[in-house]
């Protein structure tokens, strides 16, 4: 398993759990959850600073490095192209020119649901401009590999709203997505528990991106180890490939040698 | 006139500039560096733009601002 590396924009990954950083009691938490996790590509928001509030709280980037993960900030909040883009030529001058942007355009507050218009307007421009854009799509398998032909470097469908925890939604849909797909497929959004991590990953996503199933937990950093252990059992189960289901029982010891 | 203390009440050399959306007064002679280091935060990861172009880090000390100019400071939060 030493060889089984997520590749996004040709850099290599151990792990594929990509977590978020919002929602935390704190920072200790969000340096401690995430270190639980093992994730190394960590999401964060670019927001105004608060002028006159605390110049010398810490800063989420000196707990979160750069030097020690790879800072995938995000446009959470957009809801028109031109914002996200925006936001992302902001976060490349915060974080001296690096060029690996989670792009979403949201379409409505109560759902969150992406916007795909917007959101391909936005790659569109992002990609001219020299970005790598992972992004949040609806879980269309046509958009989808719009996406990808488009120059994306990874498509993340949505496996349920945003921080609902309601799981896999349509385990169909994401897996027309992963067959179709030449670049990674994410699972982004919608992950509750260890079981939905394992279940995305056991249709073939090659990550998942989570950020409330752990910091909503009651306890955020145990969340964020059995999240690490679901996405690594998930990858496994995929790679080793399932038994078929059959709808009758088959006797697991064998009927030869019986003395009753 | 020195250009130190962004923020004066000398009122026939200042500007009105607008920072994170809230109006300011400055000196004429206000540089982008100038204005961090009166907001105390030289020196942390930021960024900035003004009337919606990012202003890069190595024109910070070289950028003075215009009347009515809509400065925006930005830095990374927790997110999803």
């Amino acid at each position: 398993m030493q060889d089984d590396k997520l590749i996004i924009a040709d850099k290599a990954y151990n792990s594929r759990l990509l977590v978020g950083t919002g929602k935390y009691k704190d920072l200790d938490e969000t340096r401690d959850a995430i270190e639980a996790s093992g994730a190394e590509i960590v999401t964060v928001a670019i927001r105004r600073t608060n002028i006159g509030q605390n110049p010398d709280e810490p800063n989420l980037l000196d707990v979160i490095s750069p030097d020690k993960y790879t800072i995938l900030p995000n446009t959470a909040g957009c809801y028109t192209a031109k914002d996200a883009v925006r936001t992302c030529q902001l976060a490349r001058e915060l974080l001296n020119g690096h060029d690996l942007v989670k792009l979403e355009v949201l379409g409505d507050q109560k759902t969150l649901y992406p916007n795909m218009v917007d959101t391909i307007e936005a790659a569109e421009v992002l990609i001219k401009d020299g970005f790598k854009v992972m992004v949040y799509t609806s879980d269309d398998p046509i958009i989808a590999k719009r996406l990808e032909e488009m120059g994306c470097v990874a498509v993340m469908p949505l496996a349920g709203l945003i921080g609902s925890g309601l799981g896999i939604c349509n385990p169909h849909n994401i897996r027309l997505i992963i067959e179709n797909a030449n670049v990674p497929i994410l699972v982004d959004a919608g992950v509750g528990t260890a079981s939905d991590a394992a279940i995305a990953m056991e249709l073939g996503c090659d990550a998942v991106l989570m950020n409330t199933a752990i910091a909503g937990a009651k306890n955020p950093v145990l969340m964020a180890s059995a999240m690490k252990k679901a996405i690594e059992a998930g990858r496994e189960a995929f790679l080793a490939g399932r038994m078929p289901k059959k709808a009758y029982a088959s006797a697991s010891s064998p009927i030869d040698g019986t003395f009753f | 006139m020195p250009r130190v203390g962004c923020f004066i009440s000398n009122k026939e050399f200042f500007l009105k500039i607008f920072v994170n959306g809230e109006p300011k007064q400055v000196a004429d002679t206000c540089s982008v560096q100038d204005l961090l280091a009166e907001m105390e935060i030289v020196g942390q990861r930021l960024a900035v733009e003004v009337n919606e172009e990012i202003v890069s880090k190595s024109r910070h000390a070289d950028y003075s601002f215009k009347d009515g100019d809509k400065v925006e400071i930005v830095h990374a939060i927790g997110g999803g």
